[in-house]
This record gives C-alpha cells, structure tokens and sequence, in this order.
C-alpha cells in the first residue's frame, strides 16, 4: 500500500481550519433546516441575541448573564457545524487525491474498429461506446471494457495498491478504470460510461458528501430527534403557563436555555458527522460504497456467501499426503512424485515437489530427465522419463489407462486410497511408473489459517457463513467442516446462488456477498450487501453495492464490522444524549423555581452557586459535549464480536450509566469555575 | 408501615402473578378463535350476532379499515350515549326521577365512557337513573374495554405475523373480547361481590331511621353488576360519586382486595396474551417484570410518604404514628390505600378507595406520575399492552442501534414509519396534559373552579387533565370540575388520548404485520431479558416522563419541600 491516502490526523490544520470556516457557511438556515434539532438551537439563539439587543438597547434586564447564554447556544450551533465540516474534510483531502489522477486525460480514440490509426481528443470529449487506444506509459482515459490486447495496469491511483494487475479481453479481467496506468502492452477499450459519471467521478462525489442522502436509519433517528425537540417544545411552552400561576416570570432566555438544554443537541449535532465517517472509514478500508443505505445494510447482515476459492481455501489444490500401495515405500513413492512433478510448474505440481522435499525430506535432483512429458488436456497426465523409467503422475482413470493395467489387477488397497481422499474431499492423484502402480497423492484444497476463527467471531456476532463452490457436495462437505462454515452450496450455478439469496431474503435475513463475474451479477444485485471486486467486470461493479479496490474477497468481514460500528456509534451517543437530560433537569428546575419556592433548593443537589450560573454552566456542559465528542463521533464505538447481549450490556453501561452521571460532574465543574470568575 | 401491610401488599401481587399464566393462555385461545368451554353456550350467540349483523367472520381487514371500524364503533357508542344521557328523563327505570343531563356534562360522561376513561364530573346517585348506568354506562364498560383489547389484539397479531396484508377483523375481535373475556369474569366477579354484601338491586333507596331519630334516604341500585365490569375493563367509574371508598361499593377489606385484584389480573394477564401469541412467553414476562418494578416502588412510596404524616399536623399535637388518615377510609388503612392508588393509576383504571387529592405530596405525586408516565403499567386494559410497545419500540430504537444492526423488535425492523406513528402517539400525552394544564392555569375562570391555594391548586388542576389524558379517570379532589370549561376540555382530553394515540398504534400495526418476521440470531437485540426490563424502565422515565418533570416540580414536588420546611399556602 505505497501511495494509499494516509488517515488524516484529528487535529490536522489542513482540514480544521477550512472546517472552522465552513462551520459558519453551514449555519445558512436553510440549510440547517434539514436538521431540525440543531434548528431549534439556531432559532433559540437567534431569539436570545434579539432579547439581549434589546436588554443593552433599553438598558434593562442581566445583560451579562443573557448575552453569555445568547453566545454560548451560538457556540453549540457552531460546534455541530463544525463537526460535520471536519467529517467532510476528512472526506475532501482523499478526494483532492483522487481529482488529481483524472486531471487533464486526453484519449487517442481509434479512428476505426481494426488497424492502429487514432486521433487524440480530450477525455472529456468521449462517447459511450468509443474505442480507444490506451499504449504503455499513457493514462486509461475512461471507464470501459478492454476487447482487444492484454496488458499490465498500474491502479494504484484507485486501490493504493501498487503492484500492477492484468487486464486482458474477454473474461472477468476485462474491466479498466479512468485515470489508471497501462504499463505495458497497449490495450484497445470501448469506453462505457460517460465523461462525468466515471467510477472515480462517483468516488469523489461520495467521499466528498456532495451526493450524501439521509440513510434510512438516519431518517428514522431524525424523526425520534424531532418528536424529542418537539416534546420538549411543549413541556418548555407550557412550563410558562404553569410558572405564572404560581406567581413566576420566567424570561425567555431561561426558557430558551431551558429547551436547548434539553433537546437531544449533542446527537442532534453529530448525526451527521457520524454517517460521513462510516463511509470514509469505509474508503479507509478501500471499498467505495455506492450509497449509505449499503453501508448500514452491512451492519445488519446474517448472512455472508463466500466463495470458497480465494476467500476460505488458497484456490490451488495442494499435496498433503503420499499413500503408496503395498510394496511400496512411501519414500519410492515421494520420489517417484517429485520427479513427475519437477518439471511441472503448475501450483499442484509445486506443491507436491514441496511436500516431498519439505515434510518428507526427499532430495531434488534434476539430473538424468531424459524427456519431459507435459499436462495436456487430452492426456490429463504429465511426468517424466528419468533414466529409462516412464514416471507419469495425473487423473487416476488417464493413469490407469498409461499404465495399462486391467480391472483385476488394480491393488485393492489401491482403490480404498482413491475412495479415501475423494470422501475427506480432496483429489487424488495416481502416480505410475511404467505399467507399475505406486500409489495417490493426497491433493487437497488447503484452508487458509486462522479463517476458521474469523467464522467463529461471525458465528458470535450471530451471522451465518455460507460457502459457495462449483465442488461436488462432498468435496465441499469436507471443506466446509474443516474451514467451519455454517452451510455451503455445492455445485453452485449463478442461478443457484440467485436462488439461495431469495430463500434467505424470504426467511427475513439480509445476505451479504462478493463476486466479480459477470454471472455474479444478479447475485450481487439480489443481495442487499454486493462487494464486487475491483479487478471484476463492469457488469459485476455495476451491479454491486460496494466495489473493494483491495479486491480481497475476505474484506466482507471488515465491511460488516464497519457498518456495525457505524450503527453503534450512532446509538451510544443518542442514548448518551438522552441521558444527559436527567442531570440537566437537575441543574436548571431548581433555579428556575427557587426563588418563589426556596423549599426546592433541596433539589439542588449538584450545590451550583447561583440559579443564573447553574443555568448558564447546563448551557455551557451541553455547548463543549458536543466538541468533546467529535473525535469518538469520527472515529467510532470499537465493535467487538461478543454477540449482542454483551455489546449492549457493555454499551449501555458505558454511554447509558455514563450519560446519566458525567453532566452532573461536567456541570459542577462548569458552575465552579463560571462561579470563581464571576461570570454571572 | 407495619408488617402486616407489606404482607397484604406482596399477598396480592404474588396472586395475580398465579393467574397471569392460566388467564393469560385463556385469553390467547378465546382471542385467537380456538373452541373454549364457553363455545357451546357462547358460539351460537357469537355466530348469531355476526349473522344479524352481516359480518363475515373470516373475513379480514387491513390496518386502515381496522382501524375505522374501531373509530365508527365508537363514534356511534359515543351517540347513544350521549342521547341517553340528554333523554334520561323520559326514559324507564329512573325511579328518582331526575332529569336530563346538561349537554357540557353529558358531552363530559359519554367521551369519558365511550374512552375507557370514566372520569366522574356527575354524582352517579344523585345525577343518573339506573337505566343510565345500565343501558348507558355498563354497556360502554364492557365495549370500550373490548375496543382497548381489540386494539392491543391487532398490534399483537402484527408482530406475530410475517408479510401480513390485514391485521385481523374488529367486530370479531370485539365480539369475542365481550363475550369471552369480559362478561364470564364480570358474571364471576360480580357473584362474588353479592355475596360480599354489594347491593345488587332495581330500587332506587332505603329509608332509615339514625340513631337521633332522622330520616335517612340510603341510595341503592345495581351495584355489585357495575362494580365488576368497572374493575376487570379498568373502567373505574363508580355506581356512587366516591366511588370504592362508599361502603357500598367496597364494604370490606375483602371486597377491595378483589377489586384491585380484579382489575389488576385482566391487564397483566394480557401481557402475557402478547407473549403467547407472539411465540416467545418471555417477553411476556419481561413487560410484566417491568410493570412490577414501578407498581412496589410506587406502592413503597406512597406507603411510605403517607405512614410518615404530615410533620406540620403532627406539630399541632396530632398523633404521629397514625401517619397521614385524611381522606382514607379507616377499613382499609393505609396499606391497602397506598396499593388501590397505585394499581389503580398504573392501570388506568381510575376507581379510587380514598382521596388521593388529600395524600401528602410524595403520595399524590406517585399516581400523577404513574398516569403520566403513559397508563402502562400495565395500563388499562389493551391500552396499556399497545402503550407497553410503543415504549418497547422507543426502547429498542434507541438503545437497539448500540449493539450494531439496525433496531427490530420481535424480528419485526423499526424504520422511519414505525418511529413516526410511535413518536406522534408519545406526544399526544404532554400536548394534551401540559397544553390545557398551562391553559388553565392562567385563565381565571379556569383557576376559580381550583379548590386550594399554593402548589396543590397547580396539582388539582394538573391531576385533572393528567387523569383525562391518560384515560384514568380517577380525580385528585378538590377541583370543581363541572363547569363548561373543564367539561368540555377534559372531553377533548379524553378524546386525544384515546384516539390520537389509538389510530398511531394501528397504524404501526399495519405498518409491522406487513414486515418479514426475521429470524433471531447471536446478534439481534434480545427484548425479553432482565437487561431489557431495565432498560425499559428507563425509557419509560425519561421519555415518558421527563417532560413532566417541571410541571411535577410546581405541583406535587414542591408541596412535599414545603411540608417538610412546615411552609403552608
């Protein structure tokens, strides 16, 4: 990961002082209408400020005690503003990099289909459907489809990722990406999306929150938020009927403090700041996701299909046992192996020359290979001839046709070796020499390490792991009890995996899947979580919800986590936020009341100096909570697979029991020192 | 506090915990249709009645035309009533002989009836004839509290069903909520209560000679009938103006231990209805679980605020260690006052056995509250199961976020819809209570119906509009309340409380019986454990009750300081 974006700093004045600026743009109130609590907060300000005006202009009223709660409900404002300027500009200095790769492409467009002849014209000019000309050293000037040529591209512009990835015609590997490098070789390219809407063109959109709608989550919460503020509204409007009987005046800046206090401002002001970080966290992680409803559905997903090569198996079938015949030792029969496979360069050739000189300890010599005898797909068998013997090694129906030998004489401890490892699920391979049968070598798909935990964790965050192969079942069988998936789908078709998502989704659970086939597209569509990978087809990205640029299939599992987290992260602080209202009720009904019932000092029970420095501290508590908790709002609850009893137990202690009892210390500490420099 | 009344206390929780399970189950096989003792003697009438009227009972309707049977069902309840009431006079049995009931007061009584509240703005002896109560006021018992479980089984039915179209059939709903639910009880009940010595009869009074030789005129009627559909439909309107605390209505301990039994047992019963039909019994448990926990600390306090009396008396030379008798009836004592009080408010039931207007402020404090917090605990009858889940709902949404998938309930997914409806039933209780409480406070003529000076005047005036909202019914003391204004107002209480709250609910029915029921993992949020409850708890104070914090602090909170400062008003 070379030239990947480096996590930007919380403090970086790169980003807070343009945030600071922004946050005073953002307090438009036509904007901030889209966010009702924070709204409110303005209005109340706004209608404070014009009652302090007032106070100074007729020289009536505490100027200073209400010009200080006028400032301070601007400052909460401003500190919402802010906090979401800073998610964004986190956002901006990756797109700022992303920009930079597509500035000032030009194409040399093939003037016709055959032949090499182009002209150059800017990128910015090409159509759908036009095929350019991409040669080593130049730039891809679009999205599109390689038909013709094969070469190497560097996509470390896009994935971070320097090590250069082939792209070639036909097949899954035909995909390229506007802005992105041909090394070597040239490529022809039919260009399939627009200038302006390009793979990297929607990146920057997204990162940059232009195009940011309200998830539904998120539209859910704001309306819980609004019902709060509007509750509050009431309670606060009313308290001034019920004051005045009982011979009360309260000013409308305690009232306004009053309500600012108790609205959910602290959530209220970080919503949004909360959703930009889950995606940037997200292209943190190098997957791009198409939109936030994608990123929330990952964090409610039960379901994960994975596929088995690549992701649960190294995708190469590799040798792990030799198992001669009687009469045969199985140092004979090592060796014999190694060398029908020395000349091998196939993954399982390799890796039976590794299990013999490695666990078995045979010596590898290549002297006194008289020919060569390579895989092909009539023979399905390769070896060599050493020194006058025929060692062949392959598919044991094609060796025992090499060697000859008739029904009756194939040892029978021959047979139960073959029967053996084709039912634990692997493939067996003979090995002959001559019209002599040696034995079978164990070749079997080997599970990547410590995979099996990560599905245990799953299993603890209660989602299910399926695994998809084109293995018959009982291969798949083996495997999947030995990587220790939940189910798996054997022999799957496309339309196979289709079907397993609809069955799933019917159940009322949420499957999450990658692929980057062009068959895997109405899967990845189906499924409400589709990673497609970077290096897949378009037809795959198109189709997905997310594209990973690492194109790591086990990424799934990092995709959950982070829209867990993101959903986490928004419930810990609405029920901080909530919380918090108990010890500012505390703070403020006493002073607001003491004066007409001085039997409601006993209320008081923080011992805050004065009623108007109690009101003014819960003013100022709720103002800085907000900036103190930008940085866990960007960076998120920590999730932890533990299952959800535990997370809540946990969180609830953490954000609930801490949400009620931090305000008091908070406002004490507050009223101290608003008390000590006689700010009041 | 003695011994002898915590005994008394935990004796009748611990039983209606042994019924919650066998009533519970009952009320989940006659509600689900499932053939019942009763079927044989009972089925023909059911059949009967939707034959004449023409309902096909298998027939179902989605949320909205549940939804406006139940309103048109009521509308037309609310009619006849109302015409009873203003006709009283030329109707049979009114041996009397009283008039018809000015429309305010008569607008008052068939909103307050028709809503399950039972707010008493008339003298039930001195204002209605027995066809009044009978035909008027006992039908509305039985059919406003079968609305209340119609309610709650078309909510409960949307969680356990999976992309469902229809919520179910009110009129079948209704119909077997009275037929086998209510009138087998009230006909058990009421035996029960003749044989403790209610008056069960069509005259209209006796005439005794007192001990100085006076004619008295002792009122009767059928009362033990009323008294037992008032409890089991959490109705609370009483046959006699003070309702369970006139020796006819209530005459023993016995009989007020049966009747906080009776109307506790229905409402919690159908929690555990909920968890039944909803397939997981332990969520059934767990909102039982948390109702108990507000009902003892709520019993706790007010035994306690009302065992301590009133320093200031005791002052004057009265007798601390009788604590605080006032406005209690010596029968029953201060246990078993505290306890009517608190079941009765956390119930929604209304029925009062003393004055809770002449408890101390902590215990007068405690029942406002209980209302206040939303009639859930477990609220009146149906009401409060559908309260309960709006809270579960809040409940789940916002603390569901926290353990990192998006909130369900009972594998049902709380999105944005649901949240509306929930939030705009949730408001309805401080709109209502808050906005006419502030009204009334500061309009003059509003403030003179006010019968004490100082902060127990806000409470008065506060416990009036709570009780309405909340579809109570029981009354603080002390506020005039028959007067065009709070007639007509605490009307429109009623009517936002019952019906602004009910239609949101159905609404989220609909909206939840058209979800895929998901199927439960490690990872989903688990609703029926201890964690919940507490959490429950918790929401229910802040979000339903924060709000009425201040208003609280001007009434009853700071009558309790000021007592304890020996400040008086």
């Amino acid at each position: 990961m070379s030239n990947k974006p480096t996590t930007p700093n919380l403090v970086d004045p790169k980003i807070l002082f343009p945030a600071a600026k922004a946050a005073f743009v953002k307090l438009d109130p036509r904007q901030l209408v889209r966010n009702p609590v924070i709204f409110v907060t303005e209005a109340m300000a706004a209608l404070v400020t014009l009652f302090f005006v007032l106070d100074v202009a007729t020289g009536g009223g505490s100027r200073l005690f209400s010009g200080q709660i006028a400032a301070w409900l601007w400052f909460t404002v401003l500190f919402a503003t802010f906090a979401e300027a800073v998610a964004e500009g986190r956002g901006k200095a990756q797109a700022d990099f992303l920009r930079h790769t597509k500035s000032e492409l030009s194409a040399r467009k093939l003037v016709a289909p055959e032949g090499r002849e182009t002209k150059e014209i800017p990128a910015t000019m090409l159509k759908v459907g036009d095929l350019v000309l991409v040669q080593a050293g130049e730039l891809i000037p679009g999205d599109g489809e390689v038909v013709e040529g094969v070469a190497s591209v560097n996509e470390s512009a896009i994935t971070g990722e320097s090590a250069p990835v082939i792209r070639e015609a036909g097949g899954d590997r035909s995909a390229v990406t506007g802005g992105t490098e041909v090394l070597s070789d040239w490529v022809k390219v039919r260009i399939t999306t627009a200038p302006g809407s390009t793979f990297v063109d929607r990146m920057i959109a997204l990162i940059e929150g232009a195009q940011r709608q309200k998830t539904p989550n998120e539209i859910a919460l704001s309306i819980l938020l609004s019902g709060l503020t509007l509750i509050f509204l009431i309670a606060v409007v009313t308290l001034w009927g019920l004051a005045s009987y009982s011979a009360t005046v309260l000013s409308v800046t305690v009232l306004s403090a009053l309500l600012v206090t108790l609205i959910p401002t602290t959530i209220g002001g970080l919503l949004s700041a909360i959703g930009i970080a889950g995606m940037d966290r997200l292209v943190r992680f190098n997957v791009i996701a198409t939109s936030g409803r994608a990123v929330e559905a990952a964090g409610d997903v039960d379901t994960l299909l994975l596929d088995k090569t690549g992701t649960i198996t190294f995708g190469n079938r590799m040798a792990s046992d030799f198992l001669p015949v009687p009469g045969v030792t199985v140092e004979e029969l090592a060796d014999a192996a190694l060398l029908a496979s020395l000349a091998d360069e196939t993954p399982e050739g390799r890796s039976i020359v590794a299990l013999a000189t490695g666990e078995f300890g045979r010596g590898a010599s290549q002297t006194g290979i008289d020919a060569v005898v390579p895989f092909t797909a009539e023979t399905r068998l390769s070896g060599v001839d050493h020194r006058g013997r025929r060692l062949r090694k392959g598919a044991v129906d094609s060796v025992l046709r090499f060697a000859g030998l008739s029904d009756s004489k194939i040892p029978q401890e021959f047979r139960q070796a073959v029967d053996k490892v084709a039912r634990t699920g692997g493939t067996p391979l003979a090995v002959a020499d001559g019209n002599r049968l040696l034995g079978v070598v164990h070749l079997k798909d080997v599970v990547k390490p410590g995979i099996k935990e990560r599905f245990s964790e799953l299993r603890a965050m209660g989602i299910r792991t399926v695994m998809v192969t084109g293995d018959n079942p009982i291969t798949a069988a083996a495997i999947a009890s030995e990587a220790g998936v939940d189910d798996f789908l054997a022999e799957a078709t496309p339309e196979d995996k289709l079907a397993y998502i609809r069955k799933e989704q019917n159940g009322g659970r949420l499957i999450a899947m990658c692929g980057d086939g062009t068959n895997d597209a109405p899967a990845l569509a189906q499924a409400d979580v589709g990673v497609a990978m970077q290096t897949g087809t378009q037809a795959a990205r198109e189709a997905a919800n997310m594209v990973d640029l690492d194109s790591s299939p086990t990424k799934l599992i990092e995709i959950v986590e982070i829209g867990k987290q993101l959903l986490m992260t928004r419930g810990s602080l609405t029920t901080f936020s909530i919380a918090n209202d108990v010890a500012k009720y505390f703070a403020i009904i006493p002073a607001l009341f003491v004066t007409t019932y001085p039997a409601l000092g006993v209320l008081n029970i923080m011992g805050l100096a004065s009623p108007q420095s109690a009101i003014l501290s819960a003013v100022i508590f709720n103002a800085l909570i907000i900036v103190a908790l930008i940085p866990l709002a960007l960076k998120g609850v920590r999730y932890r697979p533990v299952g959800a009893a535990a997370l809540l137990r946990g969180n609830l202690l953490v954000y609930g029991l801490g949400g009620l009892v931090l305000p008091f210390a908070g406002i004490k500490l507050i009223d101290l020192a608003v008390s000590n420099l006689n700010l009041v | 506090m003695s011994v002898i009344g915590w005994l008394q206390i935990s004796l009748l929780f611990l039983a209606v915990l042994v019924v919650v399970k066998p009533l519970g189950l009952y009320m989940a096989g006659v509600l689900s249709g499932e053939p019942n003792v009763l079927s044989p003697i009972l089925g023909p009438v059911e059949r009967g009645l939707y034959g004449a009227a023409g309902i096909d009972p298998t027939r179902e309707q989605g949320w909205l035309a549940y939804t406006l049977s139940m309103l048109a069902f009521s509308i037309a309840g609310f009619l006849l009533l109302f015409a009873i009431l203003r006709l009283q006079a030329w109707m049979p049995l009114n041996p009397q002989g009283f008039g018809n009931v000015p429309p305010d007061l008569a607008f008052n009584t068939a909103v307050s009836f028709v809503t399950n509240t039972n707010w008493q703005n008339y003298g039930g002896e001195t204002t209605l004839s027995h066809f009044s109560q009978m035909m008027g006021l006992t039908v509305q018992n039985f059919v406003s509290a079968a609305t209340g479980i119609s309610i709650a089984l078309a909510v409960t039915r949307s969680f356990a069903r999976s992309a469902a179209p229809t919520i179910g059939n009110f009129w079948v709903d209704l119909t077997r909520s009275t037929l086998y639910v209510l009138l087998p009880l009230a006909v058990l009940v009421a035996v029960a209560f003749v044989a403790m010595g209610l008056p069960q009869t069509f005259r209209a009074s006796v005439e005794a000679t007192t001990l100085e030789g006076v004619k008295q005129t002792i009122a009767l009627g059928p009362v033990a009938s009323q008294e037992a559909i008032k409890q089991l439909g959490t109705n609370g309107g009483g046959f006699f103006n003070v309702n369970a605390a006139h020796p006819f209505e209530n005459p023993t301990a016995l009989s007020n231990y049966l009747n906080i039994f009776a109307m506790l047992s229905v409402s919690a019963a159908l929690l555990y209805t909920f968890g039944q039909l909803v397939g997981n019994r332990r969520q059934g448990w767990a909102f039982i679980a948390v109702t108990y926990a507000f009902l003892i600390v709520g019993v706790g306090i007010v035994y306690w605020a009302e065992a301590q009396g009133n320093p200031i008396l005791s002052q004057l030379g009265l007798d601390p260690a009788l604590g605080n008798m006032e406005g209690k009836e010596v029968r029953f004592g201060q246990a078993m006052t505290a306890l009517y009080a608190t079941v009765t408010t956390g119930l929604s039931d209304g029925g009062v056995n003393g004055m809770h207007g002449s408890f101390t402020g902590l215990g007068g404090l405690v029942p406002m509250f209980l209302i206040q917090l939303g009639e859930v605990l477990p609220g009146g009858i149906g009401s409060g199961l559908y309260g309960m889940i709006v809270f579960a709902i809040l409940a789940v949404f916002v603390a569901g976020l926290m353990v990192g998938r998006t909130p369900e309930l009972l594998g049902k997914k709380i999105e944005a819809r649901e949240m509306k409806y929930a939030m705009l039933a949730v408001l309805i209780l401080p709109l209502s209570i808050l906005g006419f409480t502030a009204i009334s406070a500061v309009m003059p003529s509003a403030v003179a119906s006010v019968g004490t000076a100082g902060p127990h005047g806000l409470s008065e005036i506060l416990y009036a509009y709570t009780s309405a909202g909340g579809n109570n019914g029981s009354a603080f003391g002390g506020l005039s309340g028959n007067t065009l204004w709070y007639n007509t107002t605490l009307g429109f209480a009623m009517l936002l409380g019952r019906f602004a709250y009910a239609v949101p609910v159905l609404a989220i029915a609909g909206s939840i019986a058209a979800k895929t029921r998901a199927s439960t993992s490690k990872g989903t949020f688990p609703t029926d454990t201890p964690l919940f409850a507490g959490l429950l708890i918790g929401i229910i104070l802040i979000l339903g009750g924060l709000q009425f914090l201040p208003a609280l602090a001007l009434g009853p909170i700071v009558e309790h300081f000021a007592m304890l400062s020996g400040q008086t008003f």
